[in-house]
């Protein structure tokens, strides 16, 4: 694998440090208002509070734990405008050794395909044994860039884990599905999208904070990674959510009984859900 | 020029999951829009004998691969084989679950094919001859309208969302060879949870508790008003961070982003993060004793009261109505 210092090696072995990699994003909290601007070209980032993708999160936290297992460096990567360099920072603060920031506003239009060709080409140029991400960022909801990353890296992908086992090279995860959890076996290198259950997050400590501002951040753009900024595919248009009609308070004699009676019957005879 | 709608079949145990006629109904919909074929891939083990069936939801061809290679789900050996009978037929539209399986298989065959998708759609149509996708954004606080360049456009729709359509039609089934390669991941274990344990993500009716629900063994009386029901049992953020619910059972912006026919959300006091994942439902019910809870606002129906005097009672009388 180019890039990769997995081959040929037990790459948790003692003696090398193992290269992990977290991806992350910056994201609204999710306690945010969204409001569409009024030609639908996108949200209005007015008044809102960014944070680090709550996945990511758990993608960080894992990097790290790893990290401490089996000794290595967590590198953070990120795309995004100057202000993505806070969550970078974020996750130094969290004990990440350095960071690589993508800031290249040709990329603000980026789809998942661009995200993860410009991620996987800063990737291919460093080495790395395992990638965390989060498995879906809370802003476009795509739940992609892990998947494609892996693809354009060749390597497998286990998505949405819950729980993580590393021994050598071989992986075990654990990934729900509909009415069933599945322990799936792969190699490294990997990625990982993260998803909650997997660990509770650290928040970073003051002395985190102190030390993260003096790690080493490399800036790159889509010209220095020699990828395209073109996306395959585009929001045409956003639009807010399909109003809803005005609701009913029930008050049937004012009674719990009254009123679960009179709802069953709304439920069965006015929505016929029931 | 890239022709043809085209779904990847989604199968569990040797059977078509529910998506899949979801799936194919939409494809015939959009296919004769266009005036194309609609196709499907099978993949899996053992599945020649069924994969005729999906002529009955409008598939003009369906293209089967059998290799026991397939049976449990892997990313390796689906994408693959996916990949190559799209590329080789040059599919115009390419249709997905927007299942746990789907949500793995569909970006890696973006990866592969080199080309864009839209997630979790709960509308598709065509427009100028393409694919116009709509979905919710902002785990539904807003929605996006999405059109790709390149080929196949790929949509993954969420399951329970689009109408099944049965038509007269008989499928045309050819098989294809998957080209399968050196596969790195395997199933080790399924680990199946309770039998009849309908997933959030899949459930034509919710019943959810929050943190009004005041503990773990309160939630026993939403168990029986969903088994009443046949519905799933959901829970809101506090109630699954405080250890009460299984994460997998949590709806919202960091959770599951659900559309039920019905969802009734009980001692929900209505965060913008939980009515975000849940306000595309089609029927929305709010038990609450705060008449002011943010959750009215989205509801069709309120019940201002307590719900545990409320929630037996409704139990009791649906148990009446559908008895």
């Amino acid at each position: 694998m180019e890039g990769s210092s997995a081959q040929g090696r037990l790459p948790f072995g003692k003696e090398e440090n193992v290269n992990i990699i977290a991806c992350v994003k910056q994201v609204p909290d999710t306690e945010a208002q969204i409001k569409v601007k009024a030609d639908g070209s996108g949200i209005d980032e007015g008044g809102i509070k960014w944070v680090m993708n709550p996945y990511d999160e758990f993608g960080v936290e894992e990097a790290l734990k790893l990290k401490e297992k089996v000794g290595g460096d967590v590198t953070i990567v990120s795309i995004g405008p100057a202000r993505a360099m806070e969550t970078i920072r974020t996750a130094l603060a969290m004990g990440a050794e350095k960071g690589v920031h993508i800031d290249d506003p040709a990329l603000n239009a980026a789809d998942a395909y661009t995200t993860a060709a410009a991620l996987a080409a800063a990737i291919k140029g460093m080495p790395y044994d395992i990638i965390f991400c989060g498995q879906r960022a809370i802003d476009d909801d795509s739940a992609q860039v892990g998947a494609i990353l892996a693809e354009l890296l060749g390597i497998p992908q286990v998505t949405f884990v819950t729980k993580l086992d590393i021994d050598g090279t071989a992986v075990k995860a654990v990934r729900p599905i509909e009415g069933a959890q599945l322990v799936i076996e792969t190699a490294l290198p990997c990625v990982i999208t993260a998803t909650k259950g997997l660990n509770e997050p650290r928040y970073a400590s003051l002395p985190g904070i102190m030390k993260a501002k003096k790690k080493p951040v490399d800036a790159k753009n889509a010209a220095a990674l020699g990828v395209s900024a073109d996306a395959k595919s585009k929001v045409a248009k956003m639009v807010p959510p399909p109003a809803r009609p005005p609701g009913k308070i029930l008050c049937a004699d004012d009674t719990p009984e009254g009123k679960a009676a009179e709802l069953a019957k709304l439920l069965r005879e006015e929505a016929k859900v029931i | 020029m890239a022709k043809g709608v085209w779904i990847v079949a989604e199968l569990r145990d040797g059977a078509f999951r529910k998506v899949t006629f979801e799936l194919a109904s939409t494809a015939r919909k959009l296919a004769d829009q266009l005036g194309e074929e609609a196709c499907a891939v099978v993949c899996g083990s053992g599945v020649s004998g069924i994969a005729g069936e999906l002529g009955k939801y409008g598939i003009d061809k369906v293209y089967v691969a059998d290799n026991a290679a397939f049976e449990p789900y892997t990313t390796d050996a689906h994408a693959a084989a996916v990949a190559k009978v799209v590329k080789d037929n040059d599919a115009a539209i390419l249709l997905v679950a927007a299942s746990f399986q789907g949500k793995d298989l569909a970006p890696r065959l973006v990866g592969k094919l080199a080309t864009g998708m839209a997630s979790d759609c709960t509308d598709v149509k065509i427009a100028d001859g393409k694919l116009l996708a709509v979905r919710p954004m902002y785990a539904g606080k807003c929605f996006g309208e999405i059109v790709t360049s390149a080929t196949p456009q790929i949509a993954a729709l969420r399951p329970n969302v689009f109408p099944i359509v049965e038509t007269a039609k008989a499928g045309a089934v050819e098989s294809f060879d998957p080209g399968l390669g050196d596969l790195k991941t395997k199933v080790l274990e399924v680990q199946k949870e309770q039998s009849g344990k309908i997933d959030v993500s899949e459930a034509n009716i919710i019943v959810s508790g929050g943190r009004g629900m005041k503990g773990p063994e309160n939630f026993a009386i939403l168990e029986e008003l969903a088994a009443v029901l046949g519905a799933a049992v959901g829970a809101s953020r506090a109630a699954v961070d405080a250890g009460w619910r299984a994460q997998s059972d949590q709806v919202g912006q960091t959770g599951k982003v659900v559309s039920p026919n019905l969802y009734i959300a009980c001692g929900i006091s209505g965060a913008i993060q939980h009515l975000a994942g849940m306000s595309s439902s089609k029927y929305i019910v709010a038990v609450n004793k705060d008449p002011e809870a943010p959750i009215f606002q989205k509801a069709d129906y309120g019940l201002v009261d307590d719900l545990f005097k409320v929630v037996p009672a409704l139990t009791q009388e649906c148990k009446k109505l559908l008895g």
